[in-house]
């Protein structure tokens, strides 16, 4: 019993400590005075206000949703095909094929960004929207890759054969069978690929301009350059937004849970 | 629609120009324009290993033709290449006269049902069966009547707005089977369809294929490893053995008359005795089993001979009853009786130390457990066969 008591304790703990970062910034977001404060010195929601008057914040908001939007349905596209031909296909080096595709996860994102920046630099591509899109494309696409080659794993290969014998082609087939039977697992990756992409910061660091900034690059340049507390508003929107889409990511998931006969 | 009458004669002439382009002369083709399903010379290698081996093998429209064999006989890849789901590497294969090797599964107008039903998930059993039906673009209208028709015919008319998660196993089997046949394809190959299902409900549901597949007259092929399910539902049977074809014919023909010992052995009950044979005049061959002297009609080329004779055609007498003039005697010793009702079967340790089986009705003398008896045939009622050493054990 002691030692169970211990474990909850721990866990209690650990949960904590995983969580209390984040929250801080709440009520430091509401703070009335004009600098970074915790505990926070009275209440206001000026610094809401603030964001949502200021153009160059919601700039930065509609620049990023613009991105990961884009982001999302390029990876998801892409990272569909490439899950299917990974699992269908059997070819030699698919074992070497599947860890490239995964290799964006475990590169360090500075190395990426220095090569990418260099890349960039010759193929004019800097500060461009393109240019963001094909950046959050690398690190997103792998999370489209892992979740449909999951879904594609528990599919039956005989519905697919069972629908061209019923006289279906193969495109058919995978839009009438195959897609809606993998649509959870492509769900939660593109809804991955856009939290991906909203939440990047390493690669948009070194693609921004001043004429293009998501905004994870505005808030660390306002961080770094200035004192302002809107910051900690934005940081909270970003926070909510990411939630609202994880928690979709799970709903889609968990929902149509027929089993597979 | 009317491109899928069935009954209509195939005409091989439409397809000439492909047949003669593939080397085939005019009889061949003349041949496979006739038959629902023709395969030549048809070959299934992975690397290395050979699966299927050079098949020939003809189909009659609207025949029930079983492809029986143990697992890895080569039946299911033979199935899956006329379905298309696995290549051919050489040979020509046929459906109604078209020649299919290089077309994909959905242009070869088949049927097909699987083993695990395959029934897509995320559509009703009506959207299931009306799927086909899509795909051949016809009328909202009669798609709907087309669809109550099949379920009518499988007997699940009350369970259109059903999901499959929601059936059992053998409604869900009707069901595959009433998509696979709604738009009438010529050809229904059938996988194992049974195999999951439990005894009562195979034995019903083998009826009902039987029933349907009188009705709807198209060519069905069917898969199984089950000896008395192939016997009791074929017009003809392929038996299949290391991806060759043994012999093909009726439950009759195959039963009766076996040309392998293999097909002999696999095909319902027998007793074997093995031996070297040696002539006996114009028209027997006699081998010796552990000293002791049967014949056989026919002759043979070669040595090692076997005499396969099936349990109701042995009779057991006390020691020492003298045989007819065209009968064999050997004696055995009974090693265990089974009662069965209608009859009574014997296991018997021949004189060589092997097991033979003898069913004998309710007016024979009953024997018991341990006696030593004389065992009769007529000498035409065993069947000489050649002994190529291979172990071909019925799977029931």
């Amino acid at each position: 019993m002691v030692s169970k008591r211990i474990l909850g304790v721990f866990s209690a703990l650990i949960v904590v400590w995983l969580i209390v970062p984040t929250l801080v910034i709440i009520p430091m977001s509401f703070n009335e005075a004009s600098s970074f404060n915790f505990p926070p010195k009275g209440f206001s929601t000026r610094w809401y206000e603030n964001f949502f008057t200021d153009p160059s914040w919601l700039q930065a908001l509609g620049s990023s949703l613009q991105v990961a939007i884009l982001t999302m349905i390029v990876a998801t596209a892409v990272g569909v095909l490439a899950a299917l031909g990974l699992s269908k296909v059997r070819f030699r080096g698919k074992g070497l094929m599947e860890g490239y595709f995964l290799l964006p996860l475990i590169v360090p994102g500075i190395v990426l960004a220095v090569g990418l920046y260099s890349l960039f630099l010759r193929l004019d591509l800097l500060g461009t929207l393109p240019g963001f899109v094909l950046a959050h494309t690398i690190v997103s696409m792998p999370l489209v890759i892992t979740n449909v080659m999951a879904s594609l794993q528990g599919l039956d290969p005989r519905l697919e054969q069972a629908s061209a014998s019923l006289g279906a082609g193969r495109v058919r087939t995978f839009f009438s069978i195959t897609l809606p039977l993998i649509a959870p697992g492509v769900t939660a990756g593109a809804l991955f690929a856009f939290v991906t992409s909203f939440d990047e910061v390493i690669l948009s660091l070194f693609i921004q301009s001043p004429s293009l900034q998501t905004l994870p690059v505005k808030i660390f340049n306002s961080v770094t350059q200035t004192n302002d507390p809107t910051v900690a508003a934005v940081a909270v929107i970003t926070m909510l937004t990411s939630v609202i889409v994880m928690l979709i990511a799970q709903f889609a998931t968990r929902k149509r849970k027929r089993p597979v006969a | 629609m009317n491109a899928m009458t069935h009954n209509e004669i195939p005409v091989p002439e439409g397809h000439e120009q492909e047949l003669r382009a593939e080397g085939l002369n005019t009889s061949a083709i003349h041949q496979i324009g006739e038959a629902g399903i023709s395969l030549s010379q048809v070959t299934k290698r992975y690397g290395d290993s050979t699966v299927v081996d050079e098949i020939d093998l003809v189909i009659e429209p609207g025949e029930f033709m079983t492809f029986l064999g143990p697992s890895g006989s080569g039946k299911t890849t033979t199935l899956n290449m006329i379905a298309g789901f696995t290549s051919v590497t050489e040979g020509h294969l046929h459906i109604y006269g078209k020649p299919v090797a290089k077309l994909p599964p959905h242009k070869r107008d088949i049927g097909m049902v699987f083993q695990n039903y395959a029934l897509f998930p995320h559509k009703t059993v009506a959207e299931n069966i009306a799927y086909p039906l899509q795909r051949r673009k016809i009328g909202k209208e009669q798609q709907k009547q087309m669809v109550a028709d099949a379920l009518a015919m499988v007997r699940m008319g009350d369970y259109g707005d059903r999901y499959p998660s929601e059936l059992s196993g053998g409604q869900q089997q009707r069901v595959a089977l009433a998509r696979a046949l709604v738009y009438e394809p010529r050809v229904l190959l059938m996988d194992e369809p049974l195999g999951a299902l439990d005894k009562k409900l195979r034995e019903w549901l083998q009826g009902e294929i039987k029933r349907i597949h009188r009705e709807v007259g198209s060519t069905f092929v069917y898969v199984t490893h089950d000896q008395e399910e192939a016997l009791s539902m074929s017009d003809r049977i392929a038996v299949f053995n290391n991806g060759r074809i043994e012999q093909v014919g009726t439950s009759e023909d195959l039963y009766e008359a076996p040309q392998t010992l293999f097909v002999g052995r696999f095909l319902g009950e027998s007793t074997v005795l093995l031996g070297k044979g040696v002539r006996d005049g114009d028209r027997r061959t006699a081998i010796e089993v552990a000293g002791h002297r049967v014949v056989a009609d026919g002759h043979s080329a070669h040595e090692d001979l076997a005499i396969l004779i099936r349990p109701e055609n042995l009779r057991l007498e006390t020691a020492g009853t003298p045989a007819g003039a065209h009968e064999n005697s050997i004696p055995v010793t009974i090693t265990d009786v089974t009662y069965l009702g209608a009859s009574r079967r014997y296991s018997v340790r021949l004189p060589d130390g092997t097991e033979g089986a003898v069913r004998l009705g309710q007016d024979a003398r009953i024997h018991n457990r341990g006696d030593e008896v004389a065992m009769m045939w007529s000498i035409a009622s065993g069947v000489l066969l050649v002994n190529t050493g291979e172990a071909g054990e019925s799977t029931t």
